[in-house]
């Protein structure tokens, strides 16, 4: 019993590290996000062809420089606008019309619902990052189009959620009581609908903002995202890829940034999902 | 066996969803961008060259027309010809997706290889050194974007040990890193679902009895356990291998592949609209196909699902 009572106690403390590791790099990137102008020295396009390819540590640059001479901190720092903007846009987006559309299905029913259940299914037929690729080759590849193009991607995933969950309530004794009382669909639906259905909404769009952090950082390596010379931290992978020899950091810390953003997001989500118990 | 009424839903499914994406694409990539004359002919280009051009690719026609035109076309596998390579679309794709596939295809068996018998033994010895290193390889691997990992990967074996090329696709080593990259990330996911489902199989009344019976406990795990922990993981496969297709896209630039996530990059680049319209498609009708298997298998495996 006491062996299994400290090994409880190591796995807690390791879960709350984590967890306060999580928050943190999140902390740090919205704050890099927020006040770049403030952190870095170097604006993130100033060039210096003088110092093309200084390594990690040089005077003045912490992590190095590109093969344009430009500070791989300063993009970093300036790299999570695209990433957060991105995926903020494409989480907004693809929850609010997701849930919309998933009410709409579940308290609707008939032609609508089995309408909103095809599209949703016909858009879940495409693998996503080929999806958001056809329609950010459309839209073309500013922040607003690409993170609009990954909403549409992850919007029937929301819709499919808010209906099931919907259909669920729908069935409870407090729902139908509340509308034989008289109480309007809108103020049913607000009071006893949403309660029950946001927490998992929350749950899925913090994993769904790392999805959208990945393909938005993907669409970049492809060139159909943030285009140059903008910093993000896809394109300085893609930068990067004719230097894996001479200059291998270029390579890595982006990446680095890239991955721990992601792992934090996961987490949460996570935790999150453990902490509603689901 | 699926009875034939099973299969025959299955397969009105199969082209429903098929129906589905052909117009999903006709809308998002011929209604959507405008004017494909235009795109082609270029922003200088002189209105009569535009409408020639028009009326060659049939854009000038009323919408329901071209619509019902692009269907019949798609159906018979005509997505028309390259504006680059002055080819029939069908024809590039043809010579370009064995390479995605193979891709495709060995990660998955990859990925499988490594995620069954680590999910069975993490589940088997619950909170134990291999559930913990299970789960910290899970959670990293999946934190790590695709190609980066594919990136790290170039820079560990072939940049700095040199044991593999580093671009290409001449010989089978050209393939290794690729097929690690995609199989590691799609292994990932896979383990959490094989550990997840074996564990709940290991709670059930069934395996309680068979150990009350006295029955070998390697037997009990994978004879009947294993056995019904897998049902999930049919159908999680084949969403992992559309991920595959998809992640295929981005690893194939990553090394110089010539294959079909190539193709499309490049056409996309040069605004070589039949030659997305079809990598697209074609893209989506595997995965769709993967699907319809993956729903075939689930319910020769479960006979509850047969019934209904």
């Amino acid at each position: 019993m006491v062996e299994d009572w400290t090994r409880q106690q190591i796995l807690t403390a390791i879960g709350t590290t984590l967890t306060a590791l999580a928050v943190t790099v999140l902390v740090v990137v919205v704050v890099f996000a927020v006040y770049a102008p403030l952190l870095v020295a170097h604006a993130p396009t100033a060039q210096n062809l003088d110092a093309r390819f200084q390594p990690p540590g040089t005077e003045g640059h912490l992590l190095g420089t590109d093969e344009l001479g430009r500070d791989v901190l300063s993009r970093i720092v300036y790299g999570s606008r695209a990433s957060l903007g991105v995926g903020g846009i494409a989480v907004l987006l693809s929850s609010s019309v997701g849930m919309a559309l998933g009410l709409v299905a579940a308290l609707a029913g008939g032609v609508v619902e089995d309408t909103i259940t095809i599209l949703a299914d016909a858009v879940l037929s495409f693998p996503t990052i080929l999806l958001a690729i056809a329609v950010v080759s459309v839209l073309q590849y500013g922040m607003l189009q690409v993170g609009a193009a990954i909403g549409v991607v992850f919007m029937p995933v929301f819709a499919r959620l808010v209906r099931a969950e919907t259909k669920a309530v729908r069935e409870e004794g407090y729902f139908r009581s509340s509308r034989a009382l008289g109480s309007s669909l809108l103020r049913t639906v607000a009071l006893h609908v949403l309660p029950n259905v946001l927490p998992r909404v929350v749950v899925q769009a913090t994993i769904t903002f790392a999805l959208a952090i990945v393909i938005e950082s993907s669409l970049a390596y492809l060139g159909l995202g943030t285009q140059p010379p903008n910093p993000s931290w896809g394109l300085m992978l893609r930068d990067a890829r004719n230097a894996l020899f001479h200059a291998p950091w270029l390579s890595v810390f982006p990446g680095l940034v890239l991955a721990l953003t992601i792992f934090s997001l996961n987490f949460l989500g996570d935790r999150l999902a453990e902490h509603l118990g689901r | 066996m699926p009875s034939l009424r099973f299969f025959l839903g299955k397969l009105g499914r199969l082209i429903a969803t098929i129906f589905a994406i052909t117009s999903l694409v006709f809308i998002v990539l011929r209604v959507l961008p405008g004017d494909p004359a235009r795109t082609i002919a270029g922003l200088d280009a002189d209105e009569r060259e535009v409408a020639a051009l028009r009326a060659e690719l049939g854009t000038d026609r009323p919408l329901g027309e071209q619509y019902l035109s692009w269907l019949s076309a798609t159906a018979r596998l005509d997505f028309g010809a390259s504006f680059f390579h002055e080819r029939p679309v069908v024809d590039l794709i043809r010579e370009r997706i064995p390479l995605t596939l193979s891709l495709s295809v060995a990660a998955f068996a990859g990925a499988l290889v490594l995620a069954l018998p680590l999910g069975v033994a993490m589940a088997v010895r619950r909170w134990g050194a291999v559930d913990y290193l299970g789960m910290g390889f899970s959670h990293a691997a999946m934190a790590l974007p695709e190609f980066w990992l594919a990136i790290l990967l170039l820079l560990g074996f072939a940049v700095l040990l040199g044991w593999f090329p580093l671009f290409g696709a001449a010989t089978p080593r050209h393939f290794v890193l690729p097929v690690v990259a995609l199989a590691l990330s799609r292994a990932a996911v896979l383990v959490r679902l094989v550990r997840s489902s074996m564990i709940e199989e290991l709670d059930k009344e069934y395996v309680l009895a068979a150990r009350a019976h006295g029955l070998p406990e390697p037997r009990i795990r994978y004879r009947y356990a294993l056995r019904n922990a897998l049902l999930p993981v049919i159908t999680v496969g084949a969403i992992q291998f559309g991920y595959l297709l998809g992640g295929s896209i981005v690893i194939e630039q990553v090394f110089s592949l010539p294959g079909l996530g190539r193709l499309l990059l490049s056409a996309i680049y040069r605004r070589d609209f039949p030659v997305v319209q079809g990598g697209v498609i074609v893209t989506a009708v595997v995965f769709s196909g993967v699907n319809f298997i993956a729903d075939l298998l689930y319910s020769a495996a479960n006979p509850k699902i047969r019934m209904r």
